[in-house]
């Protein structure tokens, strides 16, 4: 009942803040809503019995990703007044597809198939069961050429990123560092006869 | 105990609610990368409810890699965007038209 009670807070919580980024005015608070519908998704995980991945959503979707996202929307001096001009053109063929795509969904979902007779629901885990420990298990030993394609595509990624937006600006000044090392005496000091 | 249909349409809630924002902000490249990460996070959710009620850990590692690629299409995303807006002081879809797609 009180695992019931909370499923309901999560849910009903990330689902009003999912609403919140799409309609909000400001994208600053649309960043905000998306990282509290992230921590509550981050419950429904926990509720799961997956604790490694809600406390990576937090650590790494909250502190890393939305971090980024707040930087770009407040460097940007962008009029977002302007972006939002002609939403309600596209509100009736957005709204029908995603209303047909609910419906079809939900109906699949309560079919009968997913049901408790369906599919039982297995009970928590034991508590001394590490779902960390679990998961590493499975990453570094099944997985193991995944974890590595993974760690290759945030590597690439991340040179990607740094090419696109590294810019050499022609007033600053640099260090030529191949001409500070190959300087000789000669080329700073110069005898003078008195 | 929360039956497995809850989860999922939870997730169902969620996908829809990112499609509309797609439909909605067409404008606005930043709310569209946001509503791609509701897409995933609802992909997200289903896959840790299967994983929970087949009792299979493969759908965790499975989110693991859709938070990697989820996490790099992000930084790729807004650098493509900090350098598009370096060069035309914009952010409007409508003036990304250099390819003539």
């Amino acid at each position: 009942m009180l695992e019931l009670g909370f499923f309901y807070l999560f849910a009903g919580l990330a689902v009003i803040s999912a609403l919140g980024v799409v309609l909000s005015r400001n994208t600053v608070h649309s960043v905000m809503f998306l990282i509290f519908c992230f921590f509550n998704a981050a419950g429904l995980f926990f509720l799961l019995d997956a604790e490694f991945i809600g406390i990576i959503l937090i650590l790494i979707y909250v502190g890393a990703v939305m971090v980024l996202f707040m930087f770009v929307v407040m460097m940007l001096e962008v009029n977002f007044a302007s972006l939002r001009e002609g939403m309600s053109r596209y509100l009736p063929v957005g709204g029908v597809i995603a209303l047909v795509l609910l419906v079809e969904i939900i109906a699949a979902a309560g079919s009968g198939v997913f049901s408790p007779t369906g599919i039982p629901d297995p009970g928590h885990a034991a508590q001394e069961l590490n779902n960390t420990v679990e998961i590493g298990k499975l990453l570094y030993t099944r997985y193991l050429l995944g974890f590595e394609i993974a760690a290759i595509v945030l590597l690439v990624a991340l040179v990607g990123a740094v090419v696109l937006t590294l810019r050499s600006r022609k007033d600053a000044k640099y260090q030529n560092i191949s001409r500070q090392v190959n300087v000789r005496p000669e080329d700073r000091l110069r005898k003078v006869k008195m | 105990m929360v039956p497995l249909s809850y989860y999922l349409t939870v997730a169902a809630c969620l996908f829809s609610v990112g499609i509309i924002g797609l439909f909605l902000n067409r404008k606005n490249v930043i709310v569209i990368l946001m509503c791609i990460e509701l897409l995933l996070l609802a992909v997200n959710i289903n896959l840790a409810a299967f994983s929970h009620f087949l009792q299979d850990l493969s759908g965790q590692i499975f989110i693991f890699f859709v938070l990697t690629v989820a996490a790099s299409e992000v930084a790729v995303g807004l650098a493509i965007l900090v350098a598009f807006y370096r060069n035309r002081r914009s952010i409007n879809v409508d003036d990304i038209n250099t390819l003539q797609g």
